[in-house]
């Protein structure tokens, strides 16, 4: 009897682990930055380039910055849940786009709607190396003390916002300032 | 010029054509190997050369995730082997470029992972693996050898050479 058993036992295992494999989505990879502070950059603000945003300004609030740029077909998909989100009027939302030309991006904005409160300039993708980032669009979500507290690879889905986003913007708002 | 004279020989207009078509296909050339290749990058010493060419073999590029920065041709792998360039330049060593990429894009960006907690069981695997099949092989080899039938006994012989001494008359 056992011997009919093993290998259907061998079998199971086996199919548990693919099964497993088959969930997981290697586009996600964990990110050491979650837990420490968020990087320091120094950026032109895209609708008035003589401005500039650092996060030190930021200090104080929750904020979310949303990476995207023109040339992003993902960017495209996510933009309504990011311009449903700044209907809310619940967190800073500050985009940093990504290595795409000012004359697009603008473009865009006035096509798709503009959710950011401030969408900065990475023009030669410095700042995204800083923060890690590999695929557009990624959000991440920022505490009160400059930390960075959560990450989001690929783009925001309506029930990634119900049900990841929304409450650690909550929870974090709840947060007193040390 | 007319392409054909009188007589019907060739113009000096075609050779020139024809000259002109060969450059062109040789510019050809050269634009898809500026396009296959990797950036020029101009080095002081050939050691720092030699330390660029190793690091962006072993950093991962997170895009297309099987192929390393020097492999690949994604904007993220140009923009990294810059970095790693840049850096080489203002005197970093291969610790100190390691550890910025390590700090920005964490265990994944090293093509060979780190022997740590996490990642035993990718160490140790292979080996666990062949040590279980070595021994699945010896259980089996010594099963084997336990169901064989026994040789005949010093009487059986004898009784089969009688026997066949007997038909052999």
């Amino acid at each position: 009897m056992l011997k009919y058993l093993t290998p259907l036992f061998l079998f199971i295992i086996l199919a548990v682990f693919l099964g497993i494999g088959l969930k997981l989505n290697p586009k996600d990879i964990p990110s050491p930055l979650i837990g420490r502070p968020v990087p320091e950059f120094n950026l032109p603000i895209l609708s008035m380039s003589e401005k500039k945003l650092s996060p030190s300004s930021l200090k104080g609030r929750v904020w979310l910055l949303n990476v995207w740029a023109s040339w992003c077909v993902s960017c495209r998909a996510e933009h309504p849940i990011v311009n449903q989100l700044a209907k809310k009027n619940v967190v800073t939302i500050i985009g940093l786009n990504y290595k795409d030309e000012p004359e697009n991006a603008k473009r865009w904005l006035s096509m798709l709607g503009d959710p950011y409160n401030a969408s900065i300039v990475d023009y030669d993708g410095r700042t995204g190396i800083d923060f890690g980032v590999y695929g557009v669009p990624e959000t991440f979500i920022i505490d009160k003390q400059g930390i960075i507290r959560h990450k989001h690879t690929g783009p925001i889905t309506e029930d990634d916002l119900e049900n990841s986003i929304l409450p650690i913007i909550n929870k974090l708002e709840k947060e007193s300032i040390q | 010029m007319k392409p054909f004279d009188s007589f019907g020989n060739k113009s000096t207009s075609d050779h020139w054509i024809r000259f002109f078509f060969n450059v062109f296909f040789f510019a050809l050339l050269l634009i898809r190997v500026s396009y296959a290749g990797v950036e020029y990058h101009e080095f002081k010493q050939p050691e720092q050369e030699q330390q660029y060419k190793t690091l962006i073999k072993e950093l991962r590029c997170l895009v297309c995730q099987n192929q390393t920065i020097a492999d690949s041709n994604a904007d993220l792998a140009k923009d990294l082997r810059q970095q790693v360039y840049e850096m080489l330049l203002q005197g970093k060593n291969r610790k100190q470029i390691v550890d910025y990429m390590l700090a920005r894009y964490g265990d994944f960006v090293l093509y060979r992972p780190p022997l740590k907690g996490k990642t035993m069981l990718l160490w140790a695997g292979p080996i666990i693996f062949l040590f279980l099949g070595l021994l699945m092989l010896f259980l089996y080899i010594r099963k084997k050898r336990a169901n064989e039938p026994e040789g005949l006994n010093q009487q059986q012989h004898e009784k089969i050479s009688q026997l066949l001494e007997q038909d052999n008359d």
